[in-house]
């Protein structure tokens, strides 16, 4: 018999609305330590509203149990001390300051100056370009260029889950795939979990470990990759075009 | 005996007018009441009024921040008393006055069309700390600061009337007139553009609406009343001097204007009492206790009263409304709907400021 | 000639004070967002406390100290409990409360100590210093020394130091900087209480000219919003520059051009102010503002 490790994340009956609008009708989802958990669903969904939620940037009833502890109620600042890091969509660069002040805030919670110039030597290891801009100032990187500091920012933070908000969007799909292939090295070697939120399904799949697909603000399928990649008929009603 | 239904529009204006005629009444039966000194005050109260209603017509209606009315204030005064002091005759003295202040007026709305918010407000607190300065500097008409005095206004003979009352019901009349002009103004095209750019310039601009058309008018029309109100504040008080029309003057008007309520129409007039009143009451206590008062007033009223008294006095009488409101008979097997969801008008959302176009 | 000269370097010292104050402006529109009409009573009620102690005996170095930690200290109070509520709601709003902070800490001062005129003693040696021909008084130098130490201790902090790098970045980018830890709200506070305690300074400096009242900083105000509008209400940098520049200016009006005299010297930063709001919104070094939709 296997004893069954507690989830790093466990939602439940999670409750999401902007004011008087409910966005999120009661989701359940969990996900393992370790894992790579992507999310997946058409506009509006409510995709990013559920990572909303997990950062405490939305109003919520239910629970969100993460490692331990209870993120409902907490503030965005909270969470993070607690080891969750956001690569929120439109990358939530620092524009004004260079590539190494954006790495270096990422690293605000962390006191230890020798571990955080480590830390960033290896996101310019993991993301080369960032090392070669490093004193450029981050307004001037291109998208992809942004999308990879917004991960590396984030991954300074040490965190125990990484969130990512479509971060292939405004992407060319090369620069997409050698995007999430980092972020899957970064899985293994870091042991990070992931959750992943994507519109493009095709490619997130391909490298998570579990999915669950949401439509209007409620969740209609979970499973493995395969279970999603087989049910077509789910996949093609959900997900706009045969997977 | 039949119920009174407030919902019913029908019923809401009879009552609203009855409540005009009331006021009416009581304002003209006031100065038979009271003794010269508080008929004085009283006549303060209206002039006051007059000027924050000038302000409400920029600030509360087109979304223009003024901090500079009392320049216009003062001009108006000046005009009225240069003018008596040359002969006109008083009533004479007061349509140059405005004339002039409109003119003004129009003349700053122009570069204010490039200005916003805080910063519109940074301009015109400059145009009201040049004023004194300025009306010191052309001693030779305004008399520099020595001031200028002039003979109050004069009760005829067939009115019957002490000198004071007399003075009471001119600017009473005035009041009147320049209230229901407001009134019409705002619920004219016009005014509708006005409020429109206030809510949104954007969305306004659109739609078609001559921005800068409304806007200068706004700010027009806005210095015509200040105007007037500083030429019927020369008959009442009979002395000018530069520095009692410093800076000061300008943020109480707006002052007055947000306690007494933003957006509204009467709003103004509560102002105005308060602005003569309590610094009447709170002065036995210390020369700092109205400012005290007003500065508390105004931080606590952008907490929880963002509407000021009239936005209070609106709550409640929506509240009375939707209390003797007949509640409508509910679909067999469902709920009554709850108290309060026959409200013709609703407060707009939170974080906004409460609007009365209808008042 | 000579009379050029002084002129300019008085206007300078009178600059220097309104640069202090305009920083203070400046240091609180970058972190939030907020024109702070009250900045100059605020100003003016912590030169009272100075004028306080010294009236109840505490060495001049001792007073001025006191008051700054003070300042600063009330700075974030007054951020975290008077203008929190209200951040983020419609602009007239925020410009009335801080419109009514004005009015409160004005009549607050007249409460405590009267709206008697008070004299406040100089620390400056009443003597001048021969610079190259020219007689400067050491009051003069002593103002613009400090004010250019306050500015570069500044731009120390806000240039090379990690507290520096998360006050400028909880500024330019509140909820990014939510998501990597930092505590945006005690930022934004911090912000108000380095403000209150430079715009101290400036209250500090100008007493022993101007003389102490509840209205003493109402025109420095307006000198000081010139100075940041000129210089780009962004850049601190900007305001110091846009400082000595109104006081130059000004003191060159009074003294060459007639008809403003020194009573009329207000209207040159008024029309400063409208010439750059016309002209250059964005004054000499500020950001264009991009009209968000």
């Amino acid at each position: 018999m296997t004893v069954r490790t507690p989830p790093m994340l466990a939602v439940r009956d999670l409750h999401a609305a902007y004011g008087p609008i409910e966005v999120l009708h009661g989701i359940d989802f969990e996900v393992a330590a370790g894992q790579v958990v992507t999310i997946l669903g058409s506009n509006g969904a409510g995709k990013t509203t559920t990572l909303r939620a997990l950062t405490g940037r939305v109003s919520t009833t239910g629970s969100m149990f993460f490692d331990g502890g209870e993120l409902a109620g907490r503030s965005t600042e909270a969470i993070a001390r607690r080891g969750v890091a956001l690569v929120p969509q439109g990358r939530g660069t620092f524009v004004g300051f260079t590539v190494a002040e954006n790495l270096r805030l990422g690293a605000y919670l962390h006191k230890d100056a020798d571990g955080v110039r480590a830390d960033i030597q290896r996101m310019y290891e993991y993301f080369p370009v960032l090392g070669e801009r490093q004193h450029q100032r981050a307004g001037s990187l291109s998208g992809g260029e942004q999308q990879m500091l917004a991960i590396a920012r984030a991954l300074m933070l040490r965190p125990r889950m990484l969130l990512l908000d479509e971060p292939s969007l405004g992407l060319a799909p090369m620069v997409t795939r050698s995007l999430f292939g980092m972020v899957a090295t970064i899985n293994a070697e870091e042991d990070t979990t992931v959750v992943l939120v994507e519109q493009n399904a095709r490619l997130a799949l391909e490298m998570a470990h579990a999915a669950y697909v949401l439509e209007a603000g409620r969740i209609v399928m979970a499973g493995t990759p395969e279970d999603v990649h087989d049910d077509e008929a789910m996949a093609s009603a959900y997900l706009g075009y045969g997977v | 005996m039949r119920r009174i239904n407030l919902a019913d529009p029908a019923t809401q204006r009879r009552v609203k007018a009855l409540g005009l005629v009331l006021l009416l009444a009581v304002a003209v039966w006031l100065p038979t009441y009271y003794v010269p000194y508080r008929v004085f005050q009283l006549t303060t109260v209206l002039v006051y009024a007059i000027a924050v209603l000038g302000l409400g017509l920029l600030t509360g209606y087109n979304g223009q921040i003024s901090l500079g009315h009392g320049a216009f204030y003062a001009v108006g005064a000046y005009t009225t008393a240069i003018l008596m002091e040359a002969g006109l005759p008083y009533l004479l003295a007061i349509p140059p006055a405005a004339v002039l202040t409109f003119i003004l007026g129009f003349g700053l709305g122009i570069p204010a069309l490039r200005l916003h918010g805080p910063y519109l407000g940074l301009v015109t607190l400059g145009v009201a700390a040049v004023t004194p300065p300025l009306l010191k500097r052309f001693s030779g008409l305004t008399g520099g600061s020595m001031g200028l005095s002039v003979s109050k206004p004069v009760a005829p003979e067939w009115s019957g009337l002490a000198n004071d009352q007399w003075l009471y019901y001119l600017v009473l009349a005035f009041a009147v007139a320049t209230f229901a002009l407001a009134r019409n103004l705002i619920h004219s095209r016009a005014g509708r553009a006005m409020i429109a750019i206030r809510d949104n310039e954007l969305a306004a601009r659109t739609m078609g609406i001559p921005l800068a058309r409304v806007k200068t008018r706004a700010f027009a029309w806005s210095a015509m009343y200040a105007g007037i109100a500083g030429g019927l504040s020369t008959w009442v008080i009979g002395f000018l001097s530069p520095d009692s029309f410093a800076v000061t003057v300008s943020i109480q008007f707006l002052a007055a204007l947000v306690v007494g309520g933003l957006g509204t129409i009467f709003g103004p007039l509560f102002g105005a009492a308060f602005l003569v009143f309590v610094p009447n009451v709170s002065q036995n206590i210390n020369d700092a206790a109205p400012g005290i008062a007003f500065g508390a007033l105004l931080i606590l009223a952008m907490y929880v009263a963002p509407g000021g008294i009239a936005g209070l006095l609106r709550t409640g009488w929506i509240r009375l409304v939707s209390a003797t409101a007949p509640r409508p008979k509910p679909p067999p097997g469902a709920q009554p709907p709850p108290v309060g969801s026959t409200t013709p008008a609703t407060p707009r959302a939170e974080g906004g400021l409460t609007v009365d176009a209808e008042q | 000639m000579e009379l050029f000269i002084q002129q300019v370097i008085s206007g300078l010292a009178s600059g220097a004070i309104y640069a202090s104050l305009a920083v203070a402006l400046v240091l609180i529109y970058r972190s939030t967002d907020i024109v702070n009409f009250a900045q100059g009573e605020m100003a003016m009620f912590s030169t009272y406390i100075v004028w306080q102690l010294l009236q109840n005996g505490a060495p001049y170095w001792l007073a001025v100290g006191v008051t700054l930690v003070a300042s600063f200290i009330a700075g974030i109070a007054i951020e975290r409990v008077i203008i929190r509520p209200v951040e983020g709601r419609p602009e007239l709003i925020v410009v009335i409360v801080t419109i009514g902070l004005l009015i409160l800490i004005n009549a607050l001062a007249g409460y405590i100590w009267s709206f008697q005129v008070r004299g406040v003693p100089s620390p400056w040696v009443a003597r001048n210093v021969d610079l190259g021909g020219v007689r400067v008084g050491v009051s003069t130098l002593g103002i613009l020394a400090v004010v250019a130490l306050v500015v570069g201790l500044l731009f120390v902090l806000f240039a090379r130091t990690r507290l520096g790098l998360v006050l400028r970045a909880a500024a330019e980018n509140p909820e990014s900087s939510r998501l990597v830890g930092i505590r945006v709200g005690w930022m934004l506070a911090l912000g108000w209480g380095l403000a209150a305690a430079v715009g101290a300074l400036s209250g500090i400096l100008v007493a022993p000219i101007l003389f102490l009242d509840p209205n003493m900083m109402l025109s420095v105000l307006i000198f000081a919003f010139a100075a940041a509008t000129l210089g780009g209400f962004d850049s601190p940098g900007g305001a110091v520059l846009g400082g000595l520049i109104v006081g130059v200016t000004e003191n060159l009006a009074a003294t060459y051009v007639d008809v403003i005299g020194t009573d009329l010297k207000i209207i040159v930063p008024m029309l400063l102010i409208v010439a750059v709001l016309l002209l250059r919104p964005q004054g000499l070094f500020g950001h264009a503002r991009v009209e968000r939709a």
